[in-house]
């Protein structure tokens, strides 16, 4: 029965395909190889959930070694929906990357960037998955050093020094949850999630195990990239190349986010971390601060890539904001605009990369002229970028909207007008671009543009249209991201 | 094939292929599409469909009733006019803004909630600008820029009184508004400012003169109608509309004379127009209610004509000051004669649409027993035959002659002229199917002794009081051209000298305040420009120290 090993093989099948990527380097079969994989995963992930809806947590065991001795992997409806959000978007840039990869990256050394992108796309799911606080941490590193790779792979020499900044403050963040999760074994000699959770609990207060909790909400922050821990993001996704900033936008911090649900709310309980330590105030103010100050510092960048990774901290920022509320409502929130800034974010960055594609650079000038010689490329950009604003019938109005409700039924209306405000700013910086693109002539040295190709506008397009597809047809996201909240603030009880 | 096509999405989504087409083509395209979405109109059947959830909301896109198809209807004819007037253009950009900004008025027309109504009400102020932006003159940029500024003030105003009224009822039903408090004048003034109901109507006179030639017929169309139906729908029989609709109406034409710019004049007529749909919507008879429809219904048609012989007259001379102006009917003739059948339609002549509709709203005020209301709108009346009807053509077609040799305007313009001055007098003459689409039974003889003699009275007296001071009108002119210099060339000179008498005073007060705003968004880009602190890349050293400050003020937090 191989339905009973999914959830290994939607790891262990991007892992396998790695290596295969550097063993079959004929044109375009890294390429191939790692987009089965990623499709692979993809369709995984959707039966994993449908599964987890019918009959509820999945268990599985590897090697057939019982929990907690053996490494379990456990998959409720949080991670499920997690899982979903990382495979789909990847599926989606995946096939963007072949032409945008080709004229960013070349040839030569293609395989190599399909095995880096193969070892962080396996990395992910991993952490996602696992039901393991030490194996999280081991696939966290995989992750990471594989986005080290694909960072440095940008054509521009900034990469490198953006790659190696990441790669100090990434080993810091995974050093800091390793050491959470060993004073947490030191503590109570187990590493399986579950049973983490009950010895863990039982203890309250305790200084060792406050100070774990520390290291493991600072590690995942710098993981999220929660401001004022974001500052290797930006450089990051500036100088990657375009495929592997949507990828990353959509996929890396997201998990990171999951990681400190997954912390905070079950293995540590939301009793323990918002009550005894309240953990919200922090969390909030941050979030808060981090909206107002990136967003606005977006508005002044004149690098469109550059400006969308900011704007990701601040989206970030709405997401932790939802699960400082720490009600259901609230985590629900913060867990729809996950999966919606995935899609926003992969839409637009896919948008901007067929503008370097076709102009070779992402500054706001070579924007200019675009919405009259790239019309199907801006639209998208424009569809993305409403999204992002949060108008209705869009993915993100649906997440702002219950945000916004969150925070209402929590009482705090203040910071309900304080997200609708930072809306505002988004508009501004959205606008930029659209004024830039359909009221600027091109500019003279520019040459002539055409439409990039349907490869690239296809996945794009594919993306956009989820934006509206979400912000209708709500069941998925809205009705997931409940069921995962329930999960989570209902402890490991199911 | 469809239970029910939404109109809106086939002139949305239509829109989308024009860039796409080229030529012969486009042009066949931009003749078929409003055509198809006209047809699309004809096609519905009363009732409510494209009900959908959205969140724990029922949203309907289509509510199909008598009220909504004669705005529906009107939509629909004059986006064929307008596009066949349009149909020289070339840029992509102008007709697919105009075919979304008038499908998002059509999505307002159906909305059965207030969710929709304001998606699609946004949809069009941002689609509209575009409309002024396309003439990309700098002047127009700027009047793009204040107008989109008030209509998105206009669209806060108007989510934040839903979303109250949402809290209030917890119903998002689009029918007659309930005065639930605040919720009740947040709507009510989100749908006044697109309206224009002064002092909410700098806007219009403003930003109209300065859209392209062509975009102007759909402004004038389409904007301050959709809000006169939302009104009627939703605020029908409330007293305090009365009043400023009529003060509307005589604001309008008193603004009027000061205007040079031939659009700017037609644009302080619009509002005019608009005040006595205003005030019919007021006054909530069911004459009233009718009256405020049909004037809507004519109003486009007459409006939309006088627009486009306006603009006729500027595409062809480049000019659009009266006073630059004069003595081109002889080269133009065809434009003058259709111009005037939208200057007869506005006066109200007998036989012309503006009577038949027109007088319903004023019949309405007597039969309702508002004296000085029927006052104030006659009064207007007169206002706008002097202006519309005889000022604005006497100086731009007759008069003295400016030296202009203009060709007659291109074959698309007129036969779009041509096709609205018929509507004109079919409607004038023949009125009986505008009333039988009406929302309420029409119990309403225009053509009674009593209304007949009375306009004619009133336009008589307008027309000879006109020519009995031609000669002062004549001399005027020059008056006219200096007052023209006074506030053109002479006022900034004034208010340079009086801002420099009162330079101490400014710096003080004003000047203060300016400097800590200056300085407010220098420190705020310093601190968040592209080199700024909390944008540039940091060093690595500086940023392990700051991660490392966090994780102690965490433990420091939770030990304290």
């Amino acid at each position: 029965m191989i339905a009973v090993h999914l959830p290994i093989l939607q790891v262990v099948l991007p892992l396998i395909a790695a290596p295969l990527c550097v063993l079959f380097r004929a044109r375009d079969l890294p390429w191939a190889i790692a987009a089965v994989a990623t499709w692979t995963a993809f369709a995984i992930s959707g039966l994993l959930l449908a599964q987890v809806y019918s009959v509820g947590v999945i268990s599985y065991e590897i090697g057939d070694w019982a929990p907690p001795w053996g490494i379990e992997y456990r998959i409720d409806a949080l991670n499920a929906f997690v899982l979903l959000v990382v495979s789909g978007v990847s599926a989606a840039v995946i096939l963007f990357g072949r032409d945008s990869m080709l004229a960013e990256f070349g040839r030569s050394r293609e395989y190599l960037f399909y095995t880096a992108y193969l070892l962080t796309f396996c990395g992910l799911l991993g952490v996602t998955i696992t039901g393991d606080a030490f194996n999280l941490f081991v696939f966290l590193e995989i992750s990471s050093l594989g986005t080290y790779v694909l960072i440095a792979s940008g054509n521009n020499r900034r990469a490198l020094l953006a790659s190696y900044q990441y790669l100090i403050l990434g080993t810091i963040g995974a050093t800091f949850i390793v050491i959470g999760v060993g004073f947490l074994y030191a503590m109570t000699g187990t590493l399986n999630m579950v049973d983490l959770a009950g010895r863990v609990q039982a203890y309250g207060a305790n200084t060792t195990i406050v100070v774990a909790f520390t290291f493991l909400v600072v590690g995942a922050s710098l993981k999220l990239a929660l401001f004022p821990l974001h500052l290797w993001l930006p450089a990051a996704y500036t100088y990657a190349p375009s495929m592997v900033s949507a990828f990353l936008a959509a996929t890396a911090t997201k998990v990171g986010l999951y990681v400190l649900v997954r912390f905070v709310f079950t293995i540590f309980g939301p009793e323990f971390s918002f009550v005894t330590l309240s953990l919200g105030l922090p969390l909030a103010i941050l979030a808060l601060v981090g909206m107002f100050v990136t967003s606005t510092v977006a508005i002044f960048q004149n690098d469109v890539k550059r400006m969308l990774a900011f704007s990701s901290v601040a989206q970030i920022g709405y997401m932790v904001l939802g699960i400082s509320i720490h009600t259901m409502l609230g985590v629900a929130a913060g867990l729809m605009h996950l999966f919606n800034h995935a899609l926003m974010k992969g839409a637009l960055f896919c948008a901007v990369g067929c503008i370097v594609y076709r102009v070779g650079s992402s500054r706001l000038d070579a924007f200019a002229g675009a919405g009259r010689r790239m019309p199907w490329t801006m639209a998208a950009f424009c569809t993305g970028g409403i999204s992002l604003i949060g108008l209705p019938l869009t993915a993100g109005f649906v997440g702002k909207w219950y945000l916004v409700l969150a925070l209402i039924d929590r009482g705090w209306w203040p910071l309900a007008v304080l997200v609708v405000l930072s809306s505002m700013l988004a508009v501004i910086y959205i606008w930029r671009v659209v004024e830039v693109a359909y009221f600027r002539d091109p500019l003279p040295e520019a040459g002539p543009v055409e439409e990039a190709p349907l490869s690239l506008l296809l996945p794009t397009w594919a993306l956009a249209f989820a934006n509206i597809w979400f912000g209708i047809e709500t069941s998925l996201n809205v009705n997931g991201a409940f069921a995962a909240a329930e999960s989570i603030l209902g402890g490991f009880g199911s | 094939m469809f239970e029910w096509l939404h109109p809106a999405f086939v002139l949305i989504l239509g829109a989308l292929i024009v860039p796409l087409l080229a030529g012969r083509m486009r042009q066949a395209y931009l003749l078929l599409l409003p055509v198809v979405s006209l047809l699309t109109i004809h096609s519905m059947s009363h009732g409510t469909f494209g009900t959908f959830q959205l969140l724990d909301m029922s949203l309907t896109l289509g509510r199909v009733d008598a009220l909504a198809m004669v705005f529906a209807y009107v939509f629909g004819i004059m986006l064929v006019i307008g596009s066949i007037y349009a149909l020289h253009l070339e840029e992509a950009l102008q007709h697919v803004a105009a075919f979304v900004y008038a499908g998002s008025a059509l999505g307002v027309v159906f909305a059965g909630d207030l969710v929709t109504l304001y998606v699609f009400w946004e949809a069009m102020a941002f689609s509209s600008v575009l409309l002024i932006w396309c003439r990309r003159e700098p002047e127009s940029w700027a009047a793009g820029w204040r107008y989109i500024l008030v209509h998105a003030a206009g669209g806060v105003i108007l989510l934040a009184g839903i979303v109250l009224y949402y809290a209030e009822t917890g119903s998002i039903v689009f029918d007659a508004i309930e005065n639930v408090g605040p919720a009740f004048y947040l709507i009510l003034v989100g749908f006044m400012i697109n309206a224009a109901v002064p002092p909410l109507h700098a806007w219009l006179s403003d930003a109209y003169p300065e859209a392209t030639v062509t975009g102007a017929i759909f402004l004038s169309a389409l904007t301050t109608k959709t809000a006169v139906y939302t009104l009627i729908r939703g605020y029908a029989g409330t007293e305090m509309l009365v009043w400023f609709g009529a003060v509307m109406a005589i604001y309008g034409v008193v603004y009027a004379v000061l205007a040079n710019d031939i659009r700017r004049l037609l644009a302080y007529h619009i509002i005019s127009q608009v005040g006595y749909m205003v005030a019919g919507v007021g006054m909530g008879t069911i004459l009233a209610l009718n009256g405020a429809a049909s004037h809507a219904f004519t109003h486009i048609l007459y409006k939309g004509l006088l627009f486009m012989g306006a603009g006729a007259v500027i595409y062809m001379t480049g000019r659009s000051k009266l006073t630059d102006l004069g003595g081109i009917y002889r080269y133009m003739p065809i434009t003058f004669v259709l111009y005037m059948i939208g200057g007869f339609s506005i006066s109200a002549f007998p036989l012309f649409s503006g009577f038949v509709s027109k007088t319903m709203v004023v019949e309405a005020a007597a039969a309702d027993g508002r004296g000085i209301i029927w006052l104030m709108l006659s009064f207007a009346s007169a206002g706008t035959f002097l202006h519309t009807g005889l000022k604005l053509p006497y100086f731009t077609f007759l008069g003295q002659d400016s030296g202009l040799r203009p060709r007659e305007a291109p074959a698309n313009m007129l036969i779009a002229m041509g096709l609205a001055a018929f509507l004109c007098i079919f409607i004038g003459v023949y009125p009986d199917p505008l009333y039988a689409i009406l929302p309420a039974p029409v119990d309403y003889h225009a053509y009674t002794v009593g209304h007949v003699l009375w306009e004619l009275q009133l336009l008589l007296f307008t027309g000879v009081g006109f020519f009995v001071l031609l000669k002062h009108v004549g001399g005027e002119r020059k008056i006219s051209l200096d007052t023209d210099w006074v506030y053109r060339r002479a006022a900034p000179v004034v208010i340079r000298g009086v801002v420099a008498a009162f330079r101490p005073v400014q710096t003080v007060v004003s000047g203060r305040t300016l400097l800590h705003m200056e300085r407010f968004i220098s420190r705020v880009f310093e601190y968040h420009g592209p080199d700024s602190i909390l944008a540039r890349t940091w060093p690595t050293g500086t940023t392990v120290f700051w991660v490392v400050v966090i994780l102690m003020l965490y433990l420091l937090f939770y030990y304290l």
